[in-house]
């Protein structure tokens, strides 16, 4: 199925039937989610209030882990099988995955202040989440930086693969390091060890950012496929209108 | 404190707390909205390029 929806004509029929469905679930599942979080969770015994951030912040980092995996995935498939869609999904996840890295670094570290007596540490689980940001920054970075694109796919690819290493580092630096942040209380051998009010807001937030990441990727993928098609549109007519390689669009 | 004011001041917490949902909203809402107007973007300049192109033909 995956083959065959990798032809971009039918990826863009597929998306197109696909993409009200999950625009419409989005916001609606982000709606419960925060009502749960806010309201009905209670306080905890010992953090009180302040683990309402939880609810924001651990959603936030299974995304930033879960898109550098597909980020990774893709490129590892652009660079052996060449698959047309692969660095266009690649491109198109890393900005997202960076932005929910971006929000589980701040959120940790207005939940720190309150918890740990300090905004930020240099703590292994902190610092491997920060080298992650960077990582996805880095590839942002070198897929724009080749005139050729196809170039700059496949060196951000090669860099995406690199910086798989990081992945195990971020998850078992928390059993490997003493660090100041928790072990693992969620996706741990034995099931969760957090009491059920809590951990069904925690689901229903993480599948709200689970919808919006695969929302806005099919978003951008349409967008990239557009692109493409505009540019070839343009190169295929630029003999007789010389002016449309003006397009602000087209660049 | 009524029962909202009690509930805002999140046990103490609300400068903690609500920046948090705040920054949460604002980057993701942000990203949401950079992803659409782009979207929307490709999708004129491809509708205009196909449009002059048709006419050429």
């Amino acid at each position: 199925m995956i083959s065959r929806l990798a032809n971009p004509t039918r990826f863009m029929t597929a998306s197109g039937a696909v993409l009200p469905v999950l625009a419409g679930a989005t916001p609606l599942v982000l709606l419960v989610g925060l009502y749960l979080a806010l309201i009905v969770a209670p306080p905890d015994y010992q953090q009180g209030e302040s683990v309402r951030i939880m609810f924001v912040h651990v959603p936030a980092a299974i995304m930033a882990e879960g898109v550098y995996y597909f980020v990774a995935l893709a490129s590892f498939i652009a660079l052996v099988w060449r698959h047309p869609l692969a660095d266009i999904g690649a491109q198109a996840a890393a900005p997202l995955g960076a932005a929910f890295t971006l929000v589980c670094l701040i959120t940790g570290s207005l939940w720190g202040r309150p918890m740990w007596g300090t905004w930020w540490a240099w703590d292994a689980r902190l610092t491997s989440v920060l080298v992650l940001f960077f990582l996805y920054l880095g590839y942002i970075a070198l897929a724009n930086a080749f005139d050729d694109p196809s170039r700059g796919a496949r060196a951000a690819s090669v860099l995406a693969l690199i910086g798989v290493v990081d992945l195990p580092i971020i998850k078992f630096s928390v059993n490997w390091w003493n660090t100041l942040h928790q072990p693992a209380s969620i996706l741990r051998a034995g099931g969760p060890t957090i009491d059920k009010s809590m951990l069904v807001p925690l689901i229903v937030m993480a599948l709200g950012y689970a919808l919006l990441f695969a929302t806005l990727l099919l978003v951008r993928m349409r967008t990239a496929l557009n692109e493409r098609r505009a540019r070839a549109l343009q190169l295929a007519t630029a003999p007789a209108s010389p002016s449309a390689g003006a397009s602000p669009v087209l660049r | 404190m009524s029962g909202f004011g009690q509930w805002a001041a999140m046990g103490g917490y609300a400068a903690f707390v609500w920046p948090a949902y705040g920054v949460a909203v604002a980057i993701l809402s942000g990203i949401t909205a950079q992803s659409w107007w782009r979207y929307r973007a490709s999708r004129r300049g491809l509708d205009r390029l196909q449009g002059m192109s048709r006419g050429r033909l």
